[in-house]
């Protein structure tokens, strides 16, 4: 930790490489849930027929709220391991933002924090603001 | 067909899309949306909500490795996804108002400039003397290449954050990265050279589809079944492609696949302008 504080230039490098392997085990994390998910899905229902992609459903397939997802992973339902992949894809660059945020905090560039906090703050409103309308 | 033909056949387009889109560098996610909807006839609904996440994975991927050698400017990307992601929210507003077609349309024509801005002429050299509110903004940095580090400044920063809305807008709207957009703001109007572009504009696409992404989530764009397959497909192809890059230089592959990426939009505006969609 000392080297954070120790001088910019290192304080810089360091945040790379840590955004460089969240960014990382980020994708990789998904990935793997992604698969379990989907090979679940493939044992459970690989032989059914396909269902009707052509017409657009939207959430009335559910699995599109964080309750309806973990309702659906207490019971291991494939659709909501894969989602959960998804989620932790999606989360992958957001936390990347809170990363930078805390890199920037410590480097003391106070321009970066504002200006961080402004995107971060946009990506709250979009996940809370209730904006699927 | 049954659940697994169709999971196998898209796992297997989805990894060829990721291919192409890496060999191009046009991306993943904007091969996929033609190659679900004009050849699985998936609604271009479920089409945007699978691209979005392969263009976060393409994009998260990718700028692991960037971000480590020091190229992407961190500063710069945190900066523009101020406006990218403002765009990307403004987007998946209006997508609810716009109908099908004219996204396939607007998708097309995309897709067409896209193409176009691959194969043009890069920005390789340094602007020493940056504007001032690039100073204000500490936006100027330099860059390793094979001979040491190179110090670049970059000038007209509204204007390039101005094409960055408008890059996230659409990005929202159509569910790609708009990487051609983001290379136009940086490279061609902020003068900065293409290596740095580039590799931002990759490290900025993660962050903006994830701005959207969320809406669609919630809207019931991302089918699990369609997102299994096109998300590990995608990234296994742009793995590929990543590793055949640095072995083979594609230049010739790159204008046939640009050219057939061309005729591909075509096909996608003229159904559009059909109402097929």
């Amino acid at each position: 930790m000392k080297k954070f504080i120790s001088k910019n230039f290192l304080a810089d490098q360091d945040i790379e490489q840590l955004i460089g392997l969240q960014l990382r085990y980020g994708v990789i994390t998904a990935s793997v849930i992604v698969l379990l998910g989907g090979l679940i899905y493939l044992y459970q229902s690989g032989s059914s027929g396909m269902p009707s992609y052509h017409t657009f459903i939207g959430t009335k397939a559910g699995f599109t709220t964080a309750n309806e997802i973990i309702t659906g992973l207490k019971t291991i339902n494939a659709k909501s391991v894969i989602q959960l992949g998804v989620i932790v894809l999606i989360a992958t660059p957001i936390l990347r933002i809170a990363f930078s945020l805390i890199g920037f905090i410590l480097e003391k560039d106070r321009l970066y924090i504002g200006i961080t906090f402004i995107v971060l703050s946009v990506m709250m409103i979009s996940i809370f603001g209730g904006l699927k309308i | 067909m049954t659940i697994l033909t169709f999971t196998l056949i898209l796992l297997a387009g989805a990894y060829l899309a990721g291919l192409v889109g890496s060999l191009t560098g046009l991306g993943g996610g904007v091969v996929v949306i033609p190659l679900l909807t004009l050849v699985f006839h998936v609604d271009i609904r479920y089409a945007i909500g699978a691209a979005l996440l392969a263009s976060i994975a393409n994009s998260s991927g990718a700028a692991s490795a960037y971000v480590k050698e020091g190229i992407t400017n961190i500063r710069l990307g945190m900066f523009l996804e101020i406006a990218t992601t403002i765009g990307a929210v403004v987007g998946a507003v209006i997508a609810v108002y716009t109908p099908t077609n004219t996204i396939a349309i607007l998708f097309g024509v995309i897709l067409l400039f896209s193409a176009a801005m691959t194969i043009r002429k890069k920005n390789q050299e340094a602007l020493t003397v940056g504007s001032k509110a690039s100073f204000r903004l500490k936006l100027n940095s330099t860059y390793p290449t094979k001979d040491g580090e190179v110090a670049y400044q970059l000038k007209n920063v509204g204007a390039g954050f101005s094409i960055m809305t408008l890059a996230g807008v659409l990005s929202g709207l159509l569910g790609i990265g708009s990487g051609a957009l983001k290379v136009l703001a940086m490279d061609s109007t902020m003068h900065i050279p293409f290596k740095v572009s580039t590799t931002t504009s990759n490290f900025m696409i993660g962050v903006t589809a994830a701005a959207s992404a969320v809406v669609y989530l919630q809207r019931g764009y991302m089918d699990p079944g369609i997102a299994f397959p096109v998300v590990l497909g995608v990234l296994g192809g742009a793995f590929t492609g990543s590793k055949l890059l640095t072995r083979l230089d594609p230049k010739v592959l790159k204008y046939i696949f640009c050219l057939a990426i061309s005729f591909v939009a075509v096909e996608m505006i003229y159904n559009g302008y059909n109402h097929q969609f």
